[in-house]
């Protein structure tokens, strides 16, 4: 079957995460000093208001608990480690295998995401849930279109991620670039801050951007900041960035391939 | 079958050089300078099923790219490549699954986790059947002796150990075509025996076709009777080692520790109207008669000093492919008659 060495793969980096297991540790903690920050700062900021821009004062700490969350799943280091990988010449021997290269990125990418979701995001929230006043919601049909929406705020990350990979190709140095992706990303993805508290008119040009699709539309859906029908359209836009960020992604590719330097050796 | 086929094949690359000082520094930001230098200068060469090449050359002779363009990796400026009736950058992945791949200065497997989960992913990649992956690979791994590392993760085991398992690796699928560039870089005496054996058997075994680039020339003279040299990324020999060897021959040498002083002036005068040359090292005083490969002459130059000096010590020896090798660097070209 052609999807097995795909399918392999995950497990490969789901066994390679195993390896390290420290990371993940310190990772539960600075997830929940992250999210307490976050929380305290917002608690002062809504001070004895009831509501800013629609969202109560629980419903906002479940927005950062959630939103800190999904970040595990659906982050990763893709492009450092393409750049990586291109600058010393690993990337040789990725091409003398019978698959697609970005293909398999994308499913270390995922094995990483699904390891981080099962070992750290479950039981992270657990804690956090446990510490601070989070609102849960139990209705199946929320935590189904959260789980659709939080898979393609994955695929959107990580397509931006395979896009900033291969300027490396072009660039050789572009720790810079990766760097900036990072923060216009935690900035424009609505972690850091929802939406609705940007100005208006740069809530406009959001709109038009993939960003919010990464971290605002899934913590939304799952903090019923949205309505079914707002759901089912953001949702809709998500899916219209996975499918419009893969043309450039294909297009600078074949350019890569062609003018392709190996490094060393 | 021709295995690799390549006619008129080149390889341009952009050298950028850097102005000097801070004013240079600024103009580098807007354009800088380059030159294109060719890395592979229309070579041509084809390689037959089941043959063993030695692919030679100094460091950035261009070998490395010839086997990155071979494999697929890099895109040729201009020429034809045919590997497997196929072009390689072309059909890319129909491609790679015909041939197997060893770069002996990176590793192929996965760094931190065990030697067995890499080769079960590879055995996926490759689509390789359950059958056949036990009727090969347990030959494979048994003739390597790479059993005990199986569960080892990659990041454990010695340089010797690595390479054995590479290899391994790159045969799961049993390629008809294997490219090894600098296999046993590094690597021990027993190791390198032990690799070299092993590449002989699966040659005779399955008729895999093997291009081996390597610095260690006693590699190719265990291996290859074909040798391909490359110089500036230029062909500048192909054909047999043997013939080589003969052709460039220039004769034995053969030399002379003795027990009493003796100078150069006394032994030259000593064989005057023989054709010898003669050297001195003089920290050592050994002293070196080069003469041509005729046994009547030999002796007959061995008989006049054995009955001029006492002697100490005594040897003959053959030019070795080494000093071959940088003879041919040196002049720059090989004319084989």
């Amino acid at each position: 079957m052609k999807l097995d060495k795909y399918l392999e793969m995950i497990r490969i980096r789901f066994l390679m995460m195993l390896a390290y297991r420290t990371n993940y540790y310190t990772g539960i903690l600075i997830y929940s000093i992250n999210i307490g920050a976050y929380y305290f700062l917002w608690s002062a900021i809504y001070g004895s208001k009831e509501q800013i821009q629609g969202l109560s004062v629980t419903q906002m700490t479940t927005y950062v608990a959630i939103s800190w969350m999904a970040r595990a799943f659906y982050f990763n280091n893709l492009d450092r480690e393409m750049a990586m990988e291109i600058k010393e010449g690993r990337v040789a021997v990725e091409l003398i295998r019978p698959y697609n290269y970005l293909g398999m990125k994308t499913m270390q990418g995922l094995g990483e995401g699904i390891f981080r979701l099962i070992f750290f995001s479950v039981p992270g929230f657990i804690l956090v849930y446990l510490l601070f006043p989070i609102q849960l919601s139990w209705k199946p049909d929320i935590w189904a279109l959260f789980a659709v929406s939080i898979l393609l705020s994955f695929f959107i990350n990580t397509e931006l991620n395979l896009l900033t990979g291969i300027t490396t190709f072009f660039l050789y140095n572009n720790t810079g670039l990766i760097r900036a992706k990072r923060v216009v990303i935690d900035l424009f993805s609505g972690l850091l801050l929802p939406m609705s508290f940007f100005p208006g008119w740069a809530q406009e040009v959001m709109r038009y951007l993939p960003f919010q699709g990464i971290s605002y539309i899934p913590s939304m859906i799952f903090t019923e900041g949205f309505t079914h029908h707002q759901a089912f359209e953001a949702i809709g836009q998500q899916f219209l960035w996975v499918i419009l960020l893969f043309i450039p992604i294909r297009l600078i590719w074949s350019i890569a391939k062609k003018q392709i330097v190996i490094q060393g050796g | 079958m021709n295995a690799i086929e390549v006619k008129n094949l080149r390889k341009e690359f952009k050298a950028y050089s850097s102005r000097s000082g801070l004013a240079g520094a600024f103009r580098d930001l807007f354009t800088r300078n380059y030159k294109i230098i060719p890395a592979v200068n229309d070579i041509n060469f084809t390689v037959k099923q089941g043959e063993m090449v030695g692919y030679i050359g100094e460091n950035g002779a261009g070998k490395s790219t010839t086997i990155k363009m071979l494999t697929g990796i890099l895109t040729p400026t201009s020429g034809e490549i045919t590997v497997n009736g196929m072009n390689p950058h072309k059909e890319r992945e129909k491609f790679v699954q015909t041939i197997g791949v060893v770069f002996g200065q990176r590793s192929q497997l996965w760094w931190d986790i065990a030697v067995q989960e890499s080769f079960r992913l590879l055995k996926k990649v490759y689509k390789v059947s359950d059958e056949q992956y036990n009727n090969h690979m347990d030959h494979v791994i048994k003739t390597l002796d790479i059993e005990p590392l199986l569960d080892k993760p990659v990041r454990k085991l010695s340089l010797g150990q690595r390479m054995r398992c590479e290899l391994a690796a790159a045969l799961i699928h049993n390629p008809p075509l294997l490219f090894l560039d600098e296999p046993t870089i590094g690597l021990d005496v027993l190791v390198k025996l032990k690799i070299r054996d092993f590449l002989k058997e699966i040659n005779e075994k399955y008729n895999t076709t093997i291009l081996l680039t390597t610095h260690d020339l006693s590699d190719i003279e265990a291996l290859c009777e074909r040798v391909i040299m490359l110089d500036e990324g230029k062909v500048i020999y192909d054909g047999a080692l043997k013939k080589l060897k003969e052709t460039m021959d220039d004769g034995k040498e053969v030399q002379f520790q003795f027990l009493q002083n003796v100078d150069l002036t006394q032994v030259t005068a000593l064989t005057a109207g023989m054709p010898v040359k003669w050297e001195l090292n003089e920290k050592e005083q050994l002293f070196t008669a080069y003469i041509e490969d005729q046994d009547e002459l030999i002796s007959q130059l061995i008989s006049k000093v054995v009955s001029a000096y006492k002697i100490k010590d005594i040897k003959i020896n053959e030019t070795s492919t080494e000093e071959l090798i940088r003879n041919i660097y040196e002049k720059g070209a090989v004319e084989v008659g």
